[in-house]
């Protein structure tokens, strides 16, 4: 297919050209949820229990609905009738008796549970009222740890393929590993939140949907028996998202029943601590693995086995998290053989969904950790053994054999020794090595460790998309996915304007009006430029070429594979055990960037997220299942002291072959190996290879582990 | 004997903002970020965390910056408040850190933003010449959660490097 060709003679795809969204944000006219107030709205504040687990013997609100501005508190019964909320992806049946319920009956099973909800006048009354609820709860045993008997087992995902087994009997040696990633999240700095309005005309408006507004508002109005079109969504401005905000939560279904009810606007806003036990966790996920290997250290089967912290419920993701931990484990290696068993336990915390990165972030700090033993063990450098495991670009695509999201697994493009190769140099891998060496025998605790990866975008099965040129010479574009902050406005924009040839300012995007376009996929799983961009880029060719309102839908049932390698040099303190990383290098192919600028953004903040669950983050709990971590005090997020400079290399050696412009999605790919990289960093810091098997590692851990 | 009003009962409090002097009933326990906010429509200073951390409330007050979120409006009687909405002249110029901002991609969701701006205005203004090391330190204070803080420093660091040119 052509380039386009842009009005200046050069592409517009491709310009670091400054952002659309910026303005209003900057000059402090921003839209975000807590910003909007209707006429008289009231304001809902949810009860939510205090135990990890137990049987709920009743919630006696009567004194909280005497409370002064209270206009209703409900606890089950009032809405019993209404469904638990249902898988938005990767459902099983296996798991659907453990879908969670809009307020907890019969049994709380972590702390956060809403067992009841408070509306009041105003949002200080609505929390005092709240804290008159009474809540009778009969402790049972918190279960706190996925691989215990005790946790419930509704589903083991397996798979495989090639003879394992024989080529463990023929290996020339077993390479084994334990090691775990700790329990942390996206925590985006706006706290969730829902303001629904029922207009006059029985059309319920939600403002504060994100992500996926069509599938929320559609999936909302089917639980509370109204007609698919009486739930509008109206995105406003969205204060990250990294996965977790936007996903369909018992507090959406509780405030929009609540407007229906009450005829009167209900906003609710999420305080950070409730933010902290209430909205998905992630990422934890302890593992078994063995790999067989040959005299060259290339690793010819694997076999593993991990366990899948879900917390108390099973959320609208179902398994998407092990399953893409079964899936993409292999990673960018050969792997001919391989077994997997992810098992899904369920316990008395926070229940999980994605975050940045899903279940990439974790089996890649696995696998890179095993092939850095596999190195030590034969004695090979770590950068030789991923050399000698690489698919080779010859071999693409590359079909794995396995499925995931429900589609074949199959790397569309890469040249992944090359991205490699690009890293070395760049680092000057030999020499910083020497330097680190001399470092260390002046008394420095200082090392480097590299990490690769493939990561996933684009997933289908469709986004539609419509241009028109408007009267004032500007032109519309109509999409269905959603914006969470990434800048895909100005990405959209400059797609539509290269193939129109006007100014990408001249480009309006509307998006997450669930009333402007029948149907829209929203923003998650790095899809919106690969999906939305080329369906404008569909659209717009058809309005270039017949001057009328255009419509266009892309399809697709694969996904695209951005792969990666991260470089990471960390200094350790021998007192504290505390970790500074000094230098952090990110080689990245994303096929095509259509705004590197966005790009290298994507990459730098993912980057600190990934660091953040490498050293900062956790939600720790004590042994009856009480949260730790419930404020910023004790969740400690990167600030600048803790973030290095990051060195972005931007590749494009491999633009995905399923799209007229190559893209692949660039969101997550700077989070990806950051505990795989750090962690070998640190054992070359602190001389022992191997030593750093769990994240976050924490002071207290490193320190742990200079003692030993 | 001074009587005390109780905290759920509105009181009279003048807060002068962004040179404009507003006159609100406001409860002893509100805090001064929702009286911004709610009181005299001043949304763009944002909550991330209500408990100090965060610092997306960052207002100056007396030209210090200041979590809006750890103070009550009654407390701020009297100070010269400063929020985003004045940063930019009154014709929509932008202020040269707005505007840097958006050069350097220093922003992407936008929430933690109007905290940011104001923290650094409330640096630059006192230390015009602060260097790399303590600028770093002291945009440690606030939290964002997409950039990594990369562009957002060398944001700053343009302002800074422009003004003493």
């Amino acid at each position: 297919m052509g380039e386009p060709d842009g009005a200046r003679g050069r592409s517009l795809i491709g310009e670091s050209v400054l952002r659309l969204e910026d303005r209003p944000l900057l000059v402090g006219e921003g839209r975000f949820l807590a910003d909007i107030s209707f006429d008289g709205e009231v304001h809902l504040r949810v009860v939510r229990s205090d135990v990890a687990h137990g049987v709920l013997r009743g919630v006696d609100l009567d004194d909280a609905r005497a409370g002064e501005g209270v206009v209703a508190a409900w606890s089950a019964e009032e809405v019993a009738h209404v469904p638990a909320i249902e898988f938005r992806m990767t459902g099983f049946d296996e798991l659907r008796p453990y879908c969670q319920r809009i307020l907890a009956s019969e049994y709380v099973r972590y702390v956060g549970d809403p067992v009841a909800v408070v509306i009041a006048e105003d949002p200080y009354l609505a929390e005092d009222a709240a804290e008159l609820a009474f809540v009778d709860i009969e402790p049972l045993d918190a279960v706190l740890e996925a691989s215990s008997p005790e946790s419930v087992a509704p589903l083991t995902l397996e798979t495989s393929y090639g003879d394992t087994d024989a080529a463990f009997e023929a290996a020339h040696r077993v390479v084994e590993l334990h090691a775990a990633v700790g329990r942390h999240s996206g925590v985006p700095l706006e706290t969730r939140g829902l303001l629904a309005f029922p207009r006059p005309d029985g059309v319920l408006e939600l403002h504060g949907i994100a992500k996926v507004p069509h599938y929320n508002c559609a999936t909302i109005a089917a639980m509370l028996d109204l007609q698919p079109g009486q739930v509008v969504g109206r995105e406003g401005h969205v204060g990250g998202g990294f996965g977790i905000r936007g996903e369909l939560y018992p507090e959406d279904v509780l405030v929009t029943y609540a407007a229906l009810r009450l005829q009167r606007p209900v906003k609710w806003v999420e305080d950070r601590r409730e933010h902290l036990v209430a909205a998905n966790h992630s990422r934890e996920q302890s593992y078994r693995v063995r790999a067989a290997v040959d005299e060259r250290g290339v690793v010819q089967a694997l076999d593993a086995e991990f366990f899948h912290d879900q917390g108390g419920y099973v959320r609208t993701h179902g398994a998407t998290v092990p399953n893409l931990s079964v899936a993409l484990l292999p990673g960018p290696y050969l792997i001919p053989s391989y077994r997997v068993r992810g098992n899904i336990r369920l316990t008395n915390k926070t229940p999980a969904g994605t975050y940045r990165s899903p279940g990439r972030f974790e089996s890649t700090f696995v696998r890179e950790r095993l092939l850095d033993r596999v190195a030590t063990e034969l004695d090979l450098e770590p950068v030789e053994v991923r050399r000698r495991n690489l698919i080779p670009t010859e071999a693409m695509p590359f079909d794995r054999g396995v499925s995931t999201l429900g589609t074949p697994l199959v790397y569309d493009s890469g040249d992944y020794h090359r991205l490699l190769e690009r890293l070395v140099d760049h680092i000057g891998y030999v020499a910083l090595r020497e330097s680190l060496a001399q470092r260390r025998r002046q008394g420095e605790m200082v090392g480097l460790g590299i990490g690769m990866f493939v990561e996933k975008s684009g997933l289908g099965p469709f986004d539609d998309v419509r241009v028109r040129r408007l009267d004032d010479g500007g032109v519309e574009v109509v999409t269905g996915a959603a914006s969470v902050g990434q800048g895909m406005e100005t990405a959209i924009a400059q797609i539509c304007a290269d193939v129109l040839g006007v100014d990408y300012t001249d480009v309006s995007v509307r998006h997450g009006q669930t009333d402007m376009i029948g149907r829209g996929m929203g923003a998650f799983a790095s899809r919106v430029t690969v999906m939305t961009g080329v369906a404008v880029y569909m659209a717009a060719s058809e309005l270039a070429a017949t001057g009328e309102p255009a419509e266009a839908t892309f399809n697709t049932d694969h996904m695209t594979y951005p792969y990666g390698a991260h470089a990471a040099v960390v200094r350790v303190d021998a007192g504290t055990g505390g970790v500074t990383v000094e230098r952090f290098v990110v080689a990245y192919d994303v096929g095509r960037a259509v705004n590197p600028m966005l790009v290298e953004g994507q990459i730098i903040g993912g980057v600190a997220q990934g660091i953040g669950g490498t050293l900062l983050e956790l939600f720790s709990y004590d042994p009856d299942g009480q949260p730790l971590a419930t404020s910023f005090m004790d969740y400690l997020m990167p600030t600048v002291a803790e973030q290095p400079h990051v060195e972005v290399l931007l590749s494009e050696d491999a633009p995905s072959p399923l799209n007229p412009l190559g893209l692949k999605g660039a969101g997550e790919g700077g989070t990806t190996a950051c505990g795989a990289a750090i962690a070998s960093a640190i054992d070359d810091a602190i001389g022992r290879p191997g030593a750093v098997t769990t994240l976050p590692a924490t002071p207290e851990l490193v320190r742990s582990l200079l003692r030993n | 004997m001074t009587e005390i009003s109780p905290a759920d009962e509105a009181v009279p409090v003048v807060l002068r903002v962004n040179g404009t002097d507003r006159r609100i009933a406001a409860e002893p326990r509100r805090t001064l970020a929702d009286a911004l906010r709610e009181d005299c429509g001043l949304t763009g200073t944002h909550l991330g965390c209500e408990h100090g951390v965060c610092g997306a409330c960052t207002v100056l007050l007396d030209g210090e910056p200041v979590r809006s979120c750890l103070l009550f409006a009654v407390q701020a009687q009297g100070a010269e408040i400063r929020t985003v909405e004045g940063l930019a002249d009154d014709d929509g110029t932008l202020h040269p850190l707005q505007e840097a901002f958006w050069r350097h991609h220093g922003l992407q969701c936008g929430f933690c933003t109007p905290g940011f701006l104001m923290l650094s205005a409330g640096v630059l203004e006192t230390r015009p010449d602060i260097g790399d090391e303590e600028l770093r330190e002291a945009l440690s204070s606030n939290l964002c959660r997409c950039t990594g803080y990369q562009t957002i420093v060398e944001a700053v660091r343009s302002v800074r490097d422009a003004a003493g040119a």
